[in-house]
């Protein structure tokens, strides 16, 4: 198989999951829908299912909650990883607390306000390992990237990370999100390179 | 193997392994995963150019990248005979069988799925309302010339072949309303760079196209 001059003998950084390259100080854009007209005065972000009550936020009601953020990789399934990069907003500890997680629910449905969708274990998006982010870097997110606000889960692939972040539904039982219905992984863990059903 | 431009090369595999046929759908690729002697690995995604076949041959048409892992590999280090791991083919949104009106619109080399699309199309019969719409900055930029066909629009960003009428630019809503027009109910297919894709899914919505009839695979750098 592939040998020869592949590799050339770089150090690579042990950031870096297996197939992974470093995409340096680039963001790249990877968007299977037409951006949305998505504005801060026209997004809102909900969580129901199983919750004891479903809530629903405006950007003005989730900035009030308590500022939290992310500082690391980030990790996309066609082969970008993105080092040392940081996101801030709100932790989504702490809207699935305001709204009441019943105790079975499992899983998670997060959905954009495209119609996009992707599922997510509960014990992966919760115990501060998921944002609702609206900055990138300390500034506004751009729409390219999901703004207003996105979702981050940045311990999994990142098709994860819901762009234009609409809000999540809880769940007793994994649905197969827009990706996960395609061919690509029920998780999305990078560091086993979980990129498509059967990983 | 051989060039499509100067800079974009297609390659024509033969699928080893048990039982392996290809067996794609129009808009599929394939994962090309290169191993190191330490034993790491890169891998990208390719598009696939051909048609499906009964037979186990593809054809991915691949940009070298000049400061790219993968594809500068293929380029320089590949020759007939050689042995590549490949891996799908994948992908389950930017397909089309030719089974519903279509608009193809690529960029650059956003115009290799199209194109597995087109060839698939046309060998059934064409029946099927299509157009494509490919941009290229220069006429040297164009692949697969002389096989696009009276389906297809070819436009220019930087420099126009001698007589084009039309002055070298990016893409209006006037190049894209006559095919619009010529399709009942088309699903929009659009390939390319982010910029591209942002601004024709953009284009094709604002002259009346619903957003869930666009389907967008945005080729990023690698």
């Amino acid at each position: 198989m592939a040998r020869l001059g592949f590799g050339r003998g770089q150090l690579r950084d042990d950031r870096l999951p297996p197939g992974q390259y470093d995409t340096g100080s680039s963001f790249p854009v990877l968007t299977a829908e037409v951006s949305p007209k998505l504005t801060a005065q026209n997004w809102s972000f909900r969580v129901d299912g199983l919750v004891e009550k479903a809530r629903t936020w405006d950007w003005q009601a989730a900035h009030k909650l308590a500022a939290s953020g992310y500082e690391g990789d980030i990790h996309c399934v066609t082969s970008w990883s993105k080092l040392g990069t940081s996101f801030s907003g709100a932790s989504l500890d702490t809207f699935l607390a305001e709204a009441g997680v019943l105790p079975q629910a499992t899983h998670v449905v997060a959905w954009s306000h495209t119609g996009y969708t992707t599922n997510l274990p509960l014990a992966e998006v919760t115990g501060g390992r998921a944002w609702v982010v609206w900055e990138h870097e300390g500034k506004p997110l751009p729409p390219e990237h999901g703004g207003p606000a996105r979702l981050l889960v940045p311990r999994l692939y990142f098709w994860k990370s819901a762009k234009w972040i609409g809000g999540v539904r809880l769940l007793d039982h994994d649905e197969p999100g827009f990706w996960e219905q395609r061919g690509y992984h029920e998780l999305g863990d990078p560091w086993l390179e979980q990129r498509y059903a059967g990983d | 193997m051989h060039d499509e431009t100067a800079t974009a090369r297609t390659f024509r595999m033969r699928i080893l392994g048990a039982g392996a046929v290809d067996r794609h759908v129009p808009g599929q690729h394939y994962d090309v995963r290169l191993t190191a002697p330490d034993g790491s690995t890169a891998q990208r995604s390719y598009s696939i150019a051909s048609e499906p076949t009964d037979g186990r041959e593809v054809e991915l048409t691949v940009e070298r990248i000049e400061d790219g892992e993968v594809s500068p590999y293929l380029h320089d280090e590949i020759a007939v005979g050689d042995q590549v791991e490949l891996r799908g083919p994948f992908g389950g949104w930017f397909i089309w069988a030719a089974d519903t009106p279509a608009l193809l619109l690529g960029g650059g080399s956003g115009v290799v799925p199209l194109m597995a699309m087109r060839r698939y199309w046309h060998s059934t019969g064409g029946a099927t309302p299509l157009r494509v719409l490919v941009s290229v900055r220069r006429p040297e930029d164009l692949y697969y010339q002389g096989e696009w066909g009276t389906e297809t629009t070819v436009i220019h960003t930087r420099q126009a072949p001698s007589g084009d009428p039309r002055t070298p630019g990016r893409l209006t809503a006037a190049d894209l309303e006559p095919l619009l027009a010529a399709l009942p109910e088309p699903v929009a297919y659009i390939c390319g760079s982010a910029g591209f894709t942002e601004h024709a899914s953009q284009l094709v919505v604002s002259l009346g196209l619903p957003a869930p009839n666009v389907r967008i695979e945005r080729f990023g750098p690698g």
